[in-house]
């Protein structure tokens, strides 16, 4: 059998793993696997600027390609650093690997140089982590980590690997398990076929029903499967944040997004309906408001890999646990065979007074039926997004930071494949645009990848630029410059009176194309709408180069529909500064 | 409503510490936690009692069932149990206490296991309940420290937690 070093083992595992990219960045406690990593060429390292960009980079390859993102930092400050990424990771359950190096066994304990309890740190935001505590033991951590990172409800993993078990001069014998078994770990598959059957009686006999379908569709890859459903029971969709592109956005059927920011016809479709099929979703407050007042008339089905998520916040009446995908291909069977018996799947007439109804709401305030913003002497920010989506013809991978243009990203890019919007969703992570979309670009270097930022979002990674530069990433950025972190300012318009409490930068702001150009990128400022579609054109047909577009907008825009809060339910909404639903 | 939750732990150093942890990071309480190793030595038994309505208790086990850590749980108030809780209490005692004291242990089944010129060592072992009463019985008395095990727990019949 072949002997290798402990540093030797964690790269050969890696590589046996099947990993395309480690993202890290070096330091005292792993500068043995760097060696080694340095010595075998066999897996490309995107050393990044700031190890938080290192998760975040793996996070939007993870979230882009369905495989988990592996990342490669030092102890102590290298490893709080990885901790937002982490944390990112963990509420959006994306699947990743940390290698964290961690200060030799017997300092352990000892506020060593650069030592941080990794494990301890981490332990609220991992799904799982490992200290190893023998070097044979590191491929066996490996395969289990990449295991628990992937499968059931995916997330991030933690290894912590003390710098003495790399040693490069003790050997020994190294197998890469093919398998790994855990005593205490069987995530759920198969859904409870008694719970699939009633469910499918009660999707049959809804009059006002609606598919409500979240990030868990995408990552259980069963948008095809959801499309499937939707189309022969002939039921509206509406997707969370997290799940857009799991459903065409040009399907007739498809409402839009829902929640705090969402559609008036999804969160109108949502409030009056008889049933409610949950797919891969977690209730989260920005999608119920007011939880007392959710739903009123609806019965809930809920289907869902993690038990923890059924009735944590909303009461499901009819929980199925399991794999999305294996749940909708029961259910599409089912389906199928009480079609024949009753002989019309739903009964061709008994949704027409409910589409009827949706088709109101569409038009009186559908955001995508009629212009819903207000004109103004300044770009403003939906027109952006709105030239982007025919620039990029609907098909870019497009990353986003957190704020005011992730939600208009959200609501005017029309997003019709999966794995194509990536946001950091649960945690709302300012930084992570940027970064994210190096990873993105990375897993797919002919596509075209957008991060859609604002001056806030951007200056918290800008350091990454760095990074594109020396791996020549031709990302395109779509800077939202308002002057102001735009979402405090409307919260701060709507519930503080409109005092601007530290939201806004005075003339500080760099030169954003000066500063690109410092990078070795290049930069453009748009400040009239007459300009916007055609320096987005130019920018977006070069195919090689990193393009900045500071786009100025208007400063005062807020985002709407939003929901009223506090003690608001789903259809309580401020549908523009001075209109209520 | 108060809850049993007896739980196999793998016996890893940090397992514990996950277990705990979940409970201050989701806002639950712990009211008495007691952990010790079991016949098979890779496991844990962890015992605990919590306070929370249906819906929390059901989160609870929930919750600790997502942890890799953790090989099966029981919540033993769902059915038929034993629970036992150990105190040892330290109890100052001149010449003239000694024999009431002594009563009073006796009516608790409990024993003295160490005796000093003016201290006496009780041991009581019985649901929490019991050995409250006992350190209200003994109200006279001087009671310099307590101990206490918190409640370990066991199912009454066939059922059985383990692997």
């Amino acid at each position: 059998m072949e002997k290798l070093s402990g540093s030797e083992m964690v790269v050969r595992s890696l590589v046996d793993e099947g990993v395309e990219f480690i993202f890290g960045y070096p330091g005292g406690a792993v500068l043995h696997i760097y060696d080694a990593l340095f010595k075998s060429k066999s897996i490309p390292h995107i050393l990044v600027r700031h190890e938080q960009a290192a998760t975040h980079a793996a996070d939007g390859y993870a979230r882009a390609t369905g495989k988990p993102g592996v990342v490669l930092v030092t102890s102590g400050p290298g490893a709080t650093n990885a901790i937002t990424g982490v944390a990112t990771a963990y509420m959006d359950s994306i699947p990743m690997v940390v290698l964290s190096g961690q200060v030799a066994t017997h300092l352990i304990g000892e506020d060593a140089f650069q030592e941080t309890d990794m494990i301890g740190v981490s332990r609220p935001i991992v799904k799982h982590s490992f200290q190893v505590r023998h070097a044979s033991d590191i491929p066996i951590t490996i395969k289990k980590a990449f295991h628990l990172a992937s499968t059931g409800r995916p997330g991030p993993v933690v290894i912590d690997i003390p710098k003495d078990l790399t040693k490069p001069d003790e050997l020994f014998e190294y197998s890469y398990p093919e398998t790994v078994k855990l005593r205490s770990y069987f995530p759920a598959r198969r859904g409870h076929m008694g719970q699939i059957k009633k469910a499918v009686r009660l999707l049959l006999g809804a009059r006002r029903p609606i598919i409500y379908a979240g990030g868990g569709v995408i990552l259980g890859g069963a948008s095809d499967l959801l499309r499937e459903l939707a189309e022969c029971v002939n039921f509206p969709v509406t997707n969370t944040l997290m799940g857009l592109g799991s459903f065409p956005a040009s399907s007739s059927q498809f409402l839009g997004m829902l929640g705090m920011h969402g559609f008036y016809e999804a969160n109108m479709a949502m409030h009056n309906s008889d049933v409610i099929l949950a797919i891969g979703v977690r209730f989260d407050d920005r999608v119920t408001n007011t939880v007392s007042k959710f739903c009123p008339g609806a019965q809930i089905i809920h289907i869902d890999i993690d038990p923890a998520s059924i009735s944590k916040t909303v009461p499901a009446d009819l929980p199925i646990v399991g794999e999305v995908s294996t749940i909708l291909t029961e259910m599409l069977k089912q389906l199928k065979e009480e079609n024949r018996k009753i002989n019309s799947i739903v009964e061709k007439n008994s949704l027409d007074d409910w589409w009827r109804q949706i088709q109101i709401w569409r038009k009186e305030n559908g955001l995508w039926s009629d212009r819903r913003y207000p004109e103004s002497e300044h770009i403003m920010p939906q027109q952006v997004i709105e030239c982007l989506y025919r620039v990029t013809h609907g098909d870019a991978f497009v990353t986003s930071d957190v704020g005011q243009h992730q939600m208009f990203a959200a609501q005017y890019y029309r997003f019709e494949k999966a794995n194509r919007w990536i946001n950091s969703g649960g945690l709302g992570t300012m930084g992570f645009g940027l970064p994210a979309a190096m990873g993105v670009q990375l897993a797919f270097p002919d596509q075209t990848v957008v991060c859609v930022t604002g001056e806030g979002s951007i200056q918290m990674n800008i350091q990454e630029l760095s990074t594109c530069t020396q791996y020549n990433l031709p990302l395109k950025i779509v800077n939202l410059r308002n002057n102001y972190l735009g979402m405090v300012r409307q919260w701060q318009d709507m519930q503080y009176e409109g005092r601007h409490a530290m939201s806004t930068y005075e003339d500080s702001l760099p030169d954003f194309t000066k500063l690109v150009s410092a990078y070795g990128h290049l930069g453009f400022e748009i400040k009239e709408l007459a300009d916007l579609e055609d320096i987005m054109k130019e920018a977006f047909s070069m195919k090689d180069k990193l393009v900045f577009l500071d786009i100025s907008v208007d400063p005062a825009e807020h985002v709407y529909p939003m929901h009223v809060a506090p003690n608001g339910a789903m259809n309580d909404m401020w549908l523009s500064k001075s209109k209520r639903s | 409503m108060r809850r049993i939750v007896s739980v196999l732990l793998e016996n890893e150093s940090g397992a514990l510490s996950r277990v705990v942890g979940l409970f201050s990071q989701r806002g639950y309480n712990i009211e008495t936690l007691n952990v010790a190793p079991t016949e098979d030595p890779t496991l844990s038994r962890l015992t605990l009692t919590t306070i929370g309505d249906d819906k929390t208790i059901e989160q609870i086990t929930k919750q600790l069932n997502k942890l890799v850590d953790v090989v099966k749980l029981v919540d033993l108030t769902e059915g038929s149990h034993l629970e036992r809780d150990l105190m040892l209490v330290k109890i100052r005692t001149g010449a003239e206490q000694r024999e009431e004291i002594k009563r009073t242990v006796d009516i608790f089944r409990g024993q003295i296991v160490d005796v000093g010129p003016e201290i006496y060592i009780v041991q009581i072992v019985g649901t929490g309940d019991k050995l409250d009463s006992f350190i209200s019985a003994i109200g006279y008395a001087e009671v310099l420290e307590v101990a206490r095990s918190g409640v370990a727990g066991i199912s009454r019949g066939d059922k059985i937690l383990s692997v």
